[in-house]
């Protein structure tokens, strides 16, 4: 093997040869024969013409027949190799029939292989004089056209995949849609993957969000005019002078370097090597010239990975300190195209460049320049803006957004928040929004009076600003004061009014979330109604994206908590678009829908539109949605629709199976799906008739086996439905029989005052039977009512508890005395 | 030279220097005598730094490397022609040469490299210039085909009335386009890094920026020769 570069596609031979379609060149030394140099190729392996006097060529004309495979070549070649490898043989078989069983494996596999050539080679060059070959490794190499195969499956794939990965990069949403064929591009994806996983060593950060590298170039493709010429060129930047650098990299500048063949050429031809190494000369117009071109061709995921491949970040980032302003901009602007994935992130990261980048951000250092700017110097001012843009892009990655806060990164992104300039608010808005999904980062926003000027950038002619500015507002807003901020900064109207925009659809989707975000206070949505937020979010249920819906209708369901809100939308005839999103898929949306339906629910004249509209059953078949969080929602939801729908037990006995399907869901794991469906069963058991059914349904039991939880919200709800269920038949024993008391008695521990209440109330019913009487009594809820909380006092001084007849009216007066706080238990005591 | 004959020198170069201030100027015009020596000024006898002095300046100070080049820088100092570096010639071509706006530094470049002076670098002054710039010739190629393709890559980049050769209007466009072509066949400036020292000790002494340039490092490492070898 010949200490060639290994290029990016796998290929060890130099450039001009991999145009023939060789791949490498590997020296074989047989037992009984000469060494052997030979090359192996897209058509099969062959004789060279072997080293040349010179030590690091070789003679690359072929000077024997091509064979298929290096085995074949070396049986060929040595009588000892072909013995022994008839050995082999019987077992070499077996593996062979195993990779057909597992089609899909082998092709990953032999990437691999390839990709470990160098090592492998190596080694079994040695191994095979022994003849102890490493076996699963040669079986591997044994079959390089199979690769190929793959290779030309993966450029009909290319395509495909091409688009998918162009929709992320272009579009903000950073969510994979399913593809056309999701098997086989996962396939592709999974193996590519794997052969990251080699290339770049083993690595703590996930890399599920690159892109993968493509394979070997299709040698045999017509290569365009522009590939000779940038070969051409890449030969001056290798062998020329500064002069002649300068002049090959302006002229490289000219073609048009946002095509992928101009990029991909580039590379082929090792252009990216040179140019990064140009980074490292102290020539500061080779090192423009050549950042000028790694800026373009960087926006290509492909090069992107190359160039961290080849070490040019931790260049850039040296850049980043040089005195000459137009190459700090540069640096950094490329920095910010080539950080897009965390291998990159990290590799910023760690050499320091989060901290240097932070530094272009400060513009006020004492200005030490010329008089005169010089012929390559930039503004201050353009500096800070390409540090920012680099900051945004690396802002994606949660240790980079700490980095950036420890390096003080957020009062200069503040100040340069009070400049007017577009171009430059852009980028320090963006990175803030990306960082606000930290906490610690919200706090520091409020602190440093950011909001103030997020509102006001609300209203700036750019769309693009708008929309990151609602997007920081967005993620800020999760914090109560600061929604209580964008108020008193009047940032409510204008997003009330951009809301009435829906031409940009990323800006809608902005807004609409900052307009949720804002609407869970109170005081906001009073001001969204002034400001007409509501008709206008109603206006926004129907042929809008679901990032569009699903911050709508999260919106409408805050504001909907409000009667006001409920009348508005009802009239505004928002209840039809709702409960028609009832039938999506979107998780999300789901949610949202759920709640805001649930929140109409509530006024009685709504309720009769959605029961009209036939939403309760919609809602009611979410209840076997798969994912949690919209069962929960979903059952939330039907509290209200049952409390308030006309002749609600014979509408909830309309559902066909769906008394059992709630009470199965009884069986759930989530904490928060059982607290809604007990919430769901209090309501529905108000009907004696659905109490009946749901008995029958083996309510008793599953209730008695939640008892025994230590979440507050889940043990209200769970008491309450208990309570309820005790109107039924012999449910009290029941519930006594499944050993729901004793815990029971323990919830009264509890903090929570709610759950005192409502455990009060339900062993209070329980304690209707005597049995459970006794239980109680045993396990001290005497005690443990006397000690807890409010009535501790007046209990002790009526004397109560000491005997079982004690135990009801203690229960009775507890539950009397929480539910008004005036002291009943003196009634209850006489 | 006594106090008011330099106060009045200085008055009037400055009064037609616009990049230099008055302090500059003095510094510079004291420079100039420190360099060409003491010699008294007599009429009919040009006081001035003679071609080989000038370089010696070049390369020690700019870090310049290019016989032919500096051989041009020199001409465009000496504006006439007269094989002297006189002290108004020294600070108007430091002007340009240090402080130069675009507009000037571009007719400067250009000057420096229409060799004959028709108005027009042509493809053989363009050989001319580029013939050293190549230091890995391919072995099996014709040693002046590669300076021959780059005149044509540098040809296809500028001339853009297609003539053949480059006349300042295509020059001017091209370094428009972009500023890197300005010194497209050699550097004829003060090298950036120089300029980089200067900007940081600006303000103690205009002339602590002449300093010594420091060895070529990286690609070129090799490249630098000390003038004085070389006879023009």
């Amino acid at each position: 093997m010949f200490p060639y570069y290994e290029f990016s596609n796998g290929c060890r031979a130099p450039p001009w040869r991999q145009i023939q379609g060789e791949i490498c060149y590997v020296l074989v030394k047989p037992h009984d024969a000469e060494t052997l140099c030979i090359t192996c190729s897209k058509e099969g392996v062959f004789l060279n013409g072997g080293k040349t006097d010179d030590e690091e060529e070789i003679n690359y004309e072929r000077k024997g027949e091509i064979y298929k495979d290096l085995v074949t070549l070396l049986r060929e070649k040595s009588a000892k190799f072909s013995e022994n490898m008839s050995q082999q043989e019987g077992r070499f078989n077996e593996e062979q029939q195993k990779e057909k069983d597992q089609p899909n494996e082998a092709p990953e596999e032999e990437a691999a292989a390839l990709r470990k050539a160098s090592t492998a080679s190596r080694r079994s060059a040695l191994e095979k004089k022994q003849i102890s070959l490493g076996r699963s490794q040669m079986t591997k190499r044994l079959e390089p056209s199979l690769n190929w195969k793959t290779t030309v499956d993966a450029e009909e794939n290319k395509s495909s995949l091409r688009d998918t990965q162009e929709e992320k990069h272009g579009g903000r949403l950073e969510k994979s849609r399913p593809s056309a064929s999701p098997g086989r591009a996962q396939l592709l994806r999974k193996s590519a993957e794997k052969i990251e996983e080699i290339i770049s060593e083993s690595s703590s950060e996930s890399e599920e969000d690159e892109e993968p590298p493509d394979h070997l170039q299709e040698a045999n493709a017509d290569l365009p005019s522009e590939y000779w010429q940038i070969q051409k060129l890449v030969k001056y930047l290798k062998g020329g002078n500064q002069t002649a650098t300068v002049i090959a990299l302006c002229s490289m500048k000219d073609f048009n370097l946002a095509q992928e063949t101009c990029q991909l050429a580039i590379r082929d031809v090792g252009g990216l090597e040179v140019l990064i190494n140009l980074l490292e000369t102290d020539e500061v117009k080779c090192k423009i010239g050549s950042l000028k071109i790694l800026k373009e061709i960087s926006h290509n995921p492909q090069i992107r990975r190359n160039i961290v491949d080849l070490g040019g970040l931790p260049v850039m980032v040296n850049i980043l300190d040089s005195p000459h302003k137009s190459l700090k901009c540069l640096a950094a602007e490329t920095i910010a195209n080539v950080a897009k994935f965390r291998r990159a992130w990290r590799a910023v990261r760690r050499h320091g460049g989060i901290t240097k980048l932070v530094a272009l951000l400060d513009c006020r250092q004492p200005s030490a320049e010329p008089a005169q700017p010089g012929l390559h110097e930039a503004r201050d001012g353009e500096v800070a803006r390409c540090g920012a843009l680099a900051l945004w892009s690396c802002s994606k990655s949660c240790a980079n957004k700490e980095a950036i806060r420890r390096a003080g990164g957020i009062p200069l992104l503040a100040r340069l928040l009070k400049t007017s300039r577009e171009d430059m608010l852009i980028p320090v808005v963006a990175t803030l929004q990306e960082c606000a999904s930290e906490e610690n980062y919200r706090a520091a926003i409020k602190a440093e009076r950011i909001i103030e000027n997020l509102v006001k950038n609300l209203s700036s002619e750019n769309k693009q600003l708008q929309e990151h500015c609602a997007m920081a507002i967005c993620q800020c807003a999760e914090d109560e004061e600061t929604r209580d901020l964008v108020r008193l900064r009047g940032g409510l109207r204008p997003l009330a009014s951009l809301l009435s925009n829906t031409d940009n659809k990323e800006r809608l989707a902005a807004v609409t979330g900052a307009v949720w975000k804002c609407s869970i206070s109170k005081e906001n949505v009073t001001k969204f109604r002034e400001y007409k937020a509501i008709e206008a979010l109603v206006g926004l249920l129907t042929d809008q994206p679901e990032e569009v819906l699903v911050n709508a209708v999260g919106a409408l369901g805050e504001c909907c908590q409000e009667p006001e809100g409920r009348v508005t939308v009802r009239k505004r005839g928002g209840l039809q678009p709702l409960v028609d999103l009832l039938v999506g898929t979107n998780r999300a949306l789901l949610v949202n829908v759920t709640k805001a339906v649930g929140a109409c629910a509530v006024e009685p004249e709504s309720m009769m539109i959605i029961d009209h509209l036939d939403g309760v059953r919609l809602l009611w078949s979410l209840l076997k949605n798969p994912h949690p969080d919209v069962k929960a929602s979903a059952a939330w939801a039907l509290c209200p629709c049952i409390q308030n729908a006309k002749d609600a037990g014979e509408m909830v006995r309309s559902f066909v199976g769906g008394l059992e399907l709630v009470v199965n869901l009884l069986k759930s794991d989530n904490k928060e799906v059982l607290a809604s469906v007990c919430a769901a069963i209090t309501n529905i058991a108000k009907d004696q008739e659905n109490l009946a059914v749901i008995t029958d349904h083996g309510v008793v039991p599953l209730l008695s086996k939640l008892a025994n939880t230590n979440n507050d919200k889940l043990r209200r709800h769970l008491a309450e439905a208990i309570s309820r269920c005790c109107m039924w038949g012999r449910n009290r024993v029941a519930f006594g029989k499944h050993k729901a008391v004793a815990p029971l008695v323990r919830n009264l521990k509890s903090n929570d005052t709610s759950v005192h209440r409502a455990t009060a109330q339900a062993l209070y019913q329980l304690s209707e039977d005597a049995d459970n009487c006794v239980t109680m009594h045993e396990k001290g809820a005497v005690k443990v009512l006397l000690t807890s909380s409010v009535v501790q006092s007046q209990l002790c001084q009526c004397g109560l508890g000491r005997n079982l007849s004690d135990v009801k009216v203690l229960l009775k007066g507890v539950f009397e005395h929480t539910k008004l706080p005036t002291c009943c238990i003196t009634a209850g005591c006489k | 030279m006594n106090r008011k004959k330099l106060q009045k020198l200085t008055d009037s170069l400055t009064k037609n220097c616009k990049h230099f201030n008055k302090f500059e100027v003095k510094c510079l015009i004291n420079l100039f005598y420190n360099l060409v020596g003491d010699v008294t000024e007599r009429q009919g006898v040009v006081v001035g730094l003679d071609r080989n002095a000038f370089r010696n300046i070049l390369h020690m100070t700019f870090g310049m490397t290019d016989d032919m080049i500096m051989d041009r820088v020199f001409r465009g100092f000496d504006k006439d022609n007269d094989g002297y570096i006189t002290v108004s010639e020294w600070v108007y071509g430091l002007s340009v040469f240090l402080r130069g706006t675009l507009e000037e530094k571009m007719k400067y470049c250009f000057a420096v490299f229409d060799l004959n002076g028709d108005g027009f670098i042509s493809k053989e002054e363009m050989f001319h210039m580029l013939k050293n710039s190549l230091l890995k010739q391919p072995s099996e190629e014709d040693p002046d085909e590669g300076i021959k393709d780059l005149v044509e890559i540098t040809l296809r980049k500028m001339d853009h009335d297609h003539d053949g050769k480059l006349s300042f209007a295509d020059y001017e466009r091209a370094v428009r386009e972009e500023t890197l072509l300005l010194e497209a066949f050699g550097p004829c400036l003060p090298d950036p890094k120089v300029t980089a020292l200067r900007a940081q000790g600006r303000d103690q002494h205009v002339m602590q920026e002449l300093q010594p340039r420091t060895s070529w490092s990286g690609k070129w490492s090799d490249d630098s020769r000390s003038p004085t070898e070389n006879s023009c």
